[in-house]
């Protein structure tokens, strides 16, 4: 059946979508992706004569749950886009086929789309002792892992396992869990942390992919900057309280019963950049702090490994009064002997000085750091 | 001569797993299960905050997610004597119930369907008269001929395109898919309406615990507090939305999953003889109706059905030393006192020791050691854990909400009691309890609801929190019911840290390899006897396979790469 493959816009006529629908999609799109109104035309040129991508989509030493956050993306039409757009030619979690089936799917399109498919992977590499801890169809993740990497147009590193060896390669690491941005070079790679990441953000990833046929701007650690740019206590909703010096002492106190920022129980929103506060999880229903745990700082490199999670962070960079936290505490007991409206008109008139403080200086050192780039 | 079939990877399953059978005659005669993946959670945990481990051995598995962190935060409430308030209890049922919802239906249609449905086939169907079954099966609105008419066009376009995607190289054609093609095209129709439904259950889990998957769990309770007159806790609007998601969900359930169980059985009762393997069942039970402790009450019982006796459950003792025993003569690993003897997890020893053949490689060397699982034994005997092993157990034990749920399903397919052993009764069983949590979900909100009312909001037993308030020496186990089967967590604290930490999983029961005595385990004692019509396309063993529903990651045990065990790990 050697045919043209169908465009993403062909694809919604046979499927009953209107022009309009179509246009509509794409503007959303835009928006969704954070793109100015004059770049709308941009996505539907891109989508009325792009065939679908062909993808393989490979699973390491992995837990599945990136595979699983994946089929979470909400928004009604694009997840219906991605099935329909993508041509998911390899993936051990959904595929019809299996064993020498499976594997010749791959084969084939490793061969036929040479330099032109997306290659998607979940999971680390073990790298210790020829690979053993992970072998599919008898050969070893590493061995696949360059094979497949050689004729790939990009890497999508998805989830804290492929872009920074996560729970695997925390201490001792006993195989050998290497994240793939350390294995393989020359060819473009997308990190995409978090355990998981968030469904739309890695929906996101895709169609940024495909709408503009380019890699996202990525940050200094391969992140899409979209997704990835502000940290979770900055977004966070809750943030009016930590500036006020409004902790949880306990779970479940009366503090948990008001909201109040979850810092003292080991938050380590301060210290983690993902999109939690701000697209939240399963179509902005809540997220981790909203619904009462401190946040623990999946998307990052060896969160694992700082320290116990219900210890809270003693500082935390470009911040140096959140090591007074403690005293804030103080602050506040002493004030609520006071009166509540007293209280929180001192600590707030306080506290807004310190931070403003502090954030001045962080924003006057983070555009030193951009003009160095 | 027989004929070896290798089938890796095994795929629509979690993890990494590899089938190796010989087959004569047309049958299998001889199987072979290993898993090929290994990261080493154990060797991880070690010198951790206790508190902090539901978190890593939740990452055991984001398919089955939730579980890990039930049987780790129970583990350590069990070890330091924390009894957690009636709300947290509720909420950890609720999110038990949401997973099994979202878990059996995704298992259903989008990893086990294919092996029944022929989604080329659907194309030949005639949209009238699809529409007509599926209006005779179910009352679910979505079954006009236009819908099947404009999802078959879809299905069309899609192989014209030439591009298969997930359907590339699918066993289409063969001649073991006996459905007619309306009903192919409503299962391809349903296929797609499941994967759009499963990530609405799921949201029960943000609700609770932020996000899914892996949601937050919290020894001594659940994390989130409840609070009717604040916008930042539990409030109406929160509970109201976790009342309509269940409601979605029943609705779901009764109207889409299980009238399509009902109707695609028929063409497969031959299944209903094939794949029964093992004759014991093994279930820890789950859903506490008054507290963790008082195991009578739970809604799944604890037991164990040795020799399909279904007139007589035992008794099932995770902390009794000679009962839950695991043995390494075909596993990777080495034991300081030989490799025949069990081990119980609280004694645990292990010892990295790969013997398998250096990748690339053809065959395992099934004669010694070919697999990262170890093998577990009750009493010495192996065990089926699973959907089937509750409802057996739960049927032994005189439950008769699940008599009466298994007496309708029989006679509505109008076959024997013993097709429950068997390949169609792990798949049929997996339905039925799909049907009665959803019905007990419904009781654990109102009692939810109730103890608001009544002026409990409580949510998290503060107690023992602080590790300073624990023993320098202590231990505990947590029993769940995963949804593929029971599982526990052993933890040995010392000193407020993890000295030991072992998990025993269902697919560590189901998947793994023989034991000393050469007792095969669940999948490889299912496949003896399964006929394979084509040694090329071997789609039997996929549905015996696929009917335990496999999810390989967290069934592996890890250790350190050198083959030292790590007493101490520092972390911090």
């Amino acid at each position: 059946m050697e045919q043209k493959p169908l465009t993403i816009y062909e694809n919604m006529q046979l499927r009953g979508y209107s022009r309009r629908d179509f246009l509509k999609f794409a503007s959303w799109l835009a928006a969704f992706i954070g793109i100015e109104a004059s770049g709308v035309g941009n996505i539907v040129r891109a989508m009325e004569n792009k065939p679908r991508l062909p993808v393989v989509w490979f699973h390491f030493q992995e837990c599945t749950c990136c595979s699983e956050s994946f089929i979470r993306s909400s928004h009604p039409i694009v997840s219906d886009i991605i099935l329909d757009k993508i041509s998911l030619d390899y993936t051990e979690t959904l595929q019809a086929a299996a064993g020498k089936q499976a594997e010749e799917a791959l084969n084939e399109t490793m061969k036929k789309y040479r330099g032109e498919y997306l290659m998607l992977v979940e999971g680390s590499i073990p790298t210790d002792d020829d690979g053993i801890y992970c072998c599919i169809g008898g050969r070893s993740a590493l061995d696949i892992v360059k094979e497949a990497a050689s004729g790939a147009k990009a890497i999508v590193a998805w989830g804290s396992c492929a872009s920074n060896g996560c729970i695997q390669s925390s201490k001792p690491n006993p195989t050998g869990a290497t994240p793939i941005h350390k294995i393989i070079s020359g060819v473009p790679i997308i990190n995409v942390p978090g355990c998981p990441p968030i469904g739309e953000v890695m929906a996101g990833t895709i169609v940024h992919l495909l709408a503009f046929d380019r890699i996202p701007q990525l940050d200094g650690l391969g992140r899409p900057k979209a997704f990835y740019s502000r940290r979770v206590h900055d977004t966070c909703y809750r943030r009016p309280n930590y500036d006020a010096g409004l902790f949880v002492e306990s779970f479940d106190d009366e503090n948990a019963k008001r909201g109040y920022c979850l810092y003292k129980m080991g938050c380590r929103g301060p210290v983690t950049y993902n999109s939690c506060g701000v697209i939240k999880w399963n179509n902005g229903v809540s997220y981790p702090i909203q619904s009462g745990h401190g946040c623990i700082g999946c998307s990052e490199a060896n969160f694992w490994d700082n320290g116990p999670f219900y210890q809270h962070l003693a500082s935390f960079p470009g911040f140096g009064i959140e090591t007074t936290a403690d005293t804030i505490g103080v602050v506040v007991g002493a004030a609520t002997v006071a009166g509540i409206a007293a209280h929180a008109v001192s600590t707030n008139i306080k506290k807004r000085k310190m931070i403003n403080q502090a954030i001045n200086d962080t924003n006057s050192s983070t555009e030193k750091e951009e003009v160095k780039k | 001569m027989a004929n070896r079939i290798v089938i890796d990877p095994i795929t629509r399953i979690e993890g990494h797993l590899r089938i190796e059978v010989e087959v004569k005659d047309g049958k299998v005669v001889d199987a072979y299960s290993s898993g090929t993946m290994v990261r080493g959670f154990e060797i991880i945990l070690k010198g951790r905050d206790p508190r902090d481990a539901w978190a890593f051995v939740e990452r055991a598995c984001g398919v089955c997610t939730t579980v890990h962190a039930l049987a780790s935060v129970r583990a350590v409430e069990d070890a330091v004597k924390i009894v957690v308030p009636p709300n947290a209890e509720l909420i950890r049922n609720l999110m038990f119930c949401a997973q099994y919802m979202q878990d059996h239906v995704v298992h259903f249609y989008h990893l086990h369907a294919l092996d029944w449905v022929d989604v080329v086939s659907a194309l030949k169907a005639n949209p009238n008269e699809t529409s007509k079954i599926a209006q005779s099966i179910s009352n679910y609105p979505k079954s006009s001929p236009a819908y099947f008419s404009d999802l078959q066009k879809r299905l069309t376009t899609f192989v014209n395109s030439g591009q298969l995607g997930i359907f590339a190289n699918g066993y289409w054609g063969h001649k073991a898919y006996k459905l007619p093609p309306e009903v192919n095209l409503i299962g391809v129709a349903h296929y797609l309406e499941a994967l759009e439904w499963q990530k609405e259950i799921v949201k029960i889990h943000t609700i609770f615990g932020g996000k899914n998957p892996h949601p937050n769990y919290l020894v001594g309770g659940v994390p989130c507090a409840i609070n009717i007159d604040d916008a930042n806790a539990l409030n109406a609007e929160r509970l109201a939305y976790v009342g309509t998601l269940l409601a979605e969900a029943k609705e779901f359930i009764e109207q889409v999953y299980i009238p399509d169980l009902l109707a695609v059985a028929p063409y497969y009762l031959d299944w209903g003889g094939i794949g029964g393997g093992l004759e014991n069942y093994l279930a820890y039970g789950d859903l506490p109706t008054n507290g963790y402790a008082d195991v009578a009450k739970f809604k799944f019982p604890r037991g164990a059905v040795i020799g399909r006796n279904l007139n007589e459950v035992q008794e099932v003792d995770g902390k009794d030393a000679e009962q839950i025993q695991e043995y390494i003569s075909h596993s990777w690993y080495e034991y300081s006192d030989g490799d025949d003897k069990g081990k119980h997890p609280w004694v645990g020893e292990t010892k990295f020791n790969y013997t398998g053949p250096k990748p690339p490689y053809d065959q395992l060397n099934v004669d010694q050691k070919y697999s990262w699982l170890k093998t577990p034994r009750w009493k010495g005997q192996a065990m089926e854990v699973g959907p089937l092993a509750r409802v057996l157990v739960a049927y032994a034990s005189g439950s008769t909400e699940v008599k009466d749920l298994v007496g309708f399903a029989l006679g509505k397919l109008n076959v024997p009691a013993a097709a429950l052993f068997s390949t169609l009764g792990r798949t049929a069983a997996r339905g039925l309890e799909t049907m009665l949590v959803s019905g007990w979900s419904k009781e654990f909100y109102d009692q939810l609801l109730a103890n608001i009312k009544n002026g409990d909001t409580r949510t998290f037993n503060n107690s023992n929190w602080e590790p300073s308030s624990w023993p320098k020496d202590a231990k505990g186990v947590g029993l769940t019911e995963a949804p593929r089967g029971a599982l526990a967590h052993w933890i040995v604290i010392k000193d407020e840290k993890i000295d030991n930490y072992q998990l025993v999983v269902p697919s560590t029961w189901n998947a793994s390899p023989r034991d000393p005595k050469g007792q095969m385990s669940a999948y490889e004692s299912s496949l003896i006897g399964t006929p394979v019509a084509d040694p090329e396309k071997p789609l039997e063993i996929l549905r015996t396979i696929h009917s335990f529903d496999p999810c390989l990651a967290c069934a592996v045990h890890l250790y350190d790469e050198k083959g030292t065990y790590v007493h101490q790990v520092q972390t911090f």
